[in-house]
């Protein structure tokens, strides 16, 4: 992904690498965070709450892809997948592949996103979720675990929005990973 | 990071790695809905991934909990108000007694075999899935307390659905509004023989392939018939709540409300113990399906 080299952005653009660098979490951290998330996930049972409760571990799995994207790759993402397959009662690979496509996204923005503040990064998020949630219920719809309701989308929405909370959350746990005496 | 970081992308490209992947996915996909090697694996995670699922639910259990405490504070009228209940129960279960006095001697009369007794197992509905469009629950039982494959649940009003798969320590039940699930049932009004499938929406389940001249009405109680083996007879399955009929089809429109707290309930019945040799629940909707066609002069497919 070539970056057009405007002053301006160049600037940030090291800037931001040498945060990077600053703040590398460890890998225990962003593994802790993906069971945290999962348990999240676990949490509730009931229906109503369950069609605008985001799918938290995407949101994780979205966070550290676009801050690390190289301690948390692609496999990350597909066996955290197979876990959520395991638990949900969706088919095998389902969660897997839409996973693995948020992290491709990430993977390809996550440079323009980082220049963002959290709160301006929510549309680019929402897209990512909304377009993976479809990609979701295409499937699930296909080998008919789900039938097919637009509501399903009602997530990413939700997903969308808490999504700076996510982040701010996590990179907080971050600087305090880095430097402890911090707080 | 002790070396030198590397800048630019190492590895194969990303798009590279999703094609990998999804390839994989598919390929698990495919595996699972095919074969039964896939939920072996399914079977661990599960066992792996249940301690945290009991952390998860560990905040919920202390709030049931504490809300028992306060319940029990109220127990003393409780007590008063179900020995009333069980006095009029009492004289029920006499008169029932003595029908199942009735009904052994007309059935040994008949030379009819027996009906088996199934032993029940109580479960706790640990977690529906974490999807709302996806109608299965989770017991907290599993092929430990002797449940498998093809059993039935049932709840204090009716049948709720089947257990479709056992981990050792859990199972999972498909809701008789599941889209595709088929229970043999009759009206229990005039014993006409049919199938009641899921609607796959939320408390809805259709009669199809019911003409329009059949004899149902709305309120017709649909119980379980028994024919195929897998449910036994004579438990409430539906009401009929809705008959549309549509004259440019053959058949009318027929949907029900399970009477059964599919989504609901926190214990359910297990019917464990299911005659032997019946495991296979779509194949005997199937056959059942054919059966009620042909006793309705449908051409079958």
């Amino acid at each position: 992904m070539p970056i057009k080299p405007t002053s301006n952005k160049t600037f940030h653009h090291g800037d931001l690498l040498e945060q990077e660098l600053q703040l590398s979490a460890s890998r225990p951290l962003i593994y802790l965070s993906l069971v945290a998330a999962l348990m999240l996930n676990l949490m509730v049972s009931d229906n109503i709450i369950l069609l605008v409760r985001p799918d938290f571990v995407a949101l994780t799995i979205l966070y550290w892809s676009i801050h690390q994207p190289r301690q948390s790759g692609m496999s990350l993402a597909f066996v955290s997948g197979i876990i959520m397959d395991a638990v949900n009662t969706s088919i095998m690979g389902q969660h897997a592949l839409v996973y693995c496509l948020i992290t491709f996204f990430a993977l390809l923005f996550y440079r323009r996103l980082r220049m963002f503040s959290v709160f301006r990064q929510i549309p680019a998020i929402l897209w990512i979720l909304l377009l993976a949630q479809i990609i979701q219920l295409l499937i699930g719809t296909l080998t008919g675990t789900y039938s097919p309701d637009w509501r399903i989308l009602l997530t990413s929405v939700s997903g969308g929005l808490l999504w700076s909370f996510v982040a701010i959350m996590l990179t907080s746990l971050r600087k305090q990973e880095i430097d402890p005496d911090e707080l | 990071m002790s070396t030198s970081p590397r800048f630019f992308a190492s590895g194969p490209s990303p798009l590279a790695r999703l094609f990998l992947y999804a390839l994989l996915s598919v390929f698990l996909m495919i595996a699972d809905k095919h074969t039964d090697h896939v939920s072996e694996l399914r079977r661990v995670i599960g066992l792996v991934v249940s301690p945290l699922q009991k952390l998860a639910y560990a905040p919920f259990q202390l709030y049931d909990e504490l809300e028992q405490y306060f319940a029990n504070l109220s127990l003393i009228e409780e007590i008063a108000q179900l020995r009333q209940t069980h006095l009029r129960n009492r004289y029920k279960l006499y008169q029932l007694h003595a029908l199942t006095v009735e009904n052994q001697h007309l059935h040994a009369l008949l030379g009819a075999t027996e009906q088996s007794q199934f032993r029940t197992v109580l479960a706790e509905i640990m977690s529906t899935p974490r999807n709302p469009f996806n109608r299965k629950i989770i017991l907290n039982k599993g092929s430990s307390s002797d449940i498998r494959e093809g059993h039935i649940v049932i709840d204090n009003l009716g049948v709720i659905g089947q257990v479709t798969k056992v981990y050792p320590l859990t199972a999972e039940v498909t809701l008789i509004t599941d889209k595709g699930h088929t229970v043999p049932v009759r009206i229990a009004r005039n014993a006409i023989n049919t199938v009641i499938s899921g609607a796959g929406r939320n408390n809805e389940l259709e009669l199809q392939f019911f003409s329009v001249n059949t004899d149902i009405q709305l309120g017709d109680l649909l119980v379980t018939s028994g024919i195929g083996g897998v449910y036994p007879s004579g438990l409430p399955v539906g009401r009929v709540t809705l008959i549309e009929h549509d004259k440019s089809m053959q058949f009318a429109h027929i949907i029900c409300t399970p009477v059964a707290g599919v989504d609901r309930h926190r214990y359910v019945l297990v019917l464990v113990d299911l005659p032997p040799g019946i495991t296979q629940p779509a194949e005997i909707s199937d056959s059942h399906a054919n059966q009620t066609n042909q006793q309705q002069n449908i051409p079958s497919r």
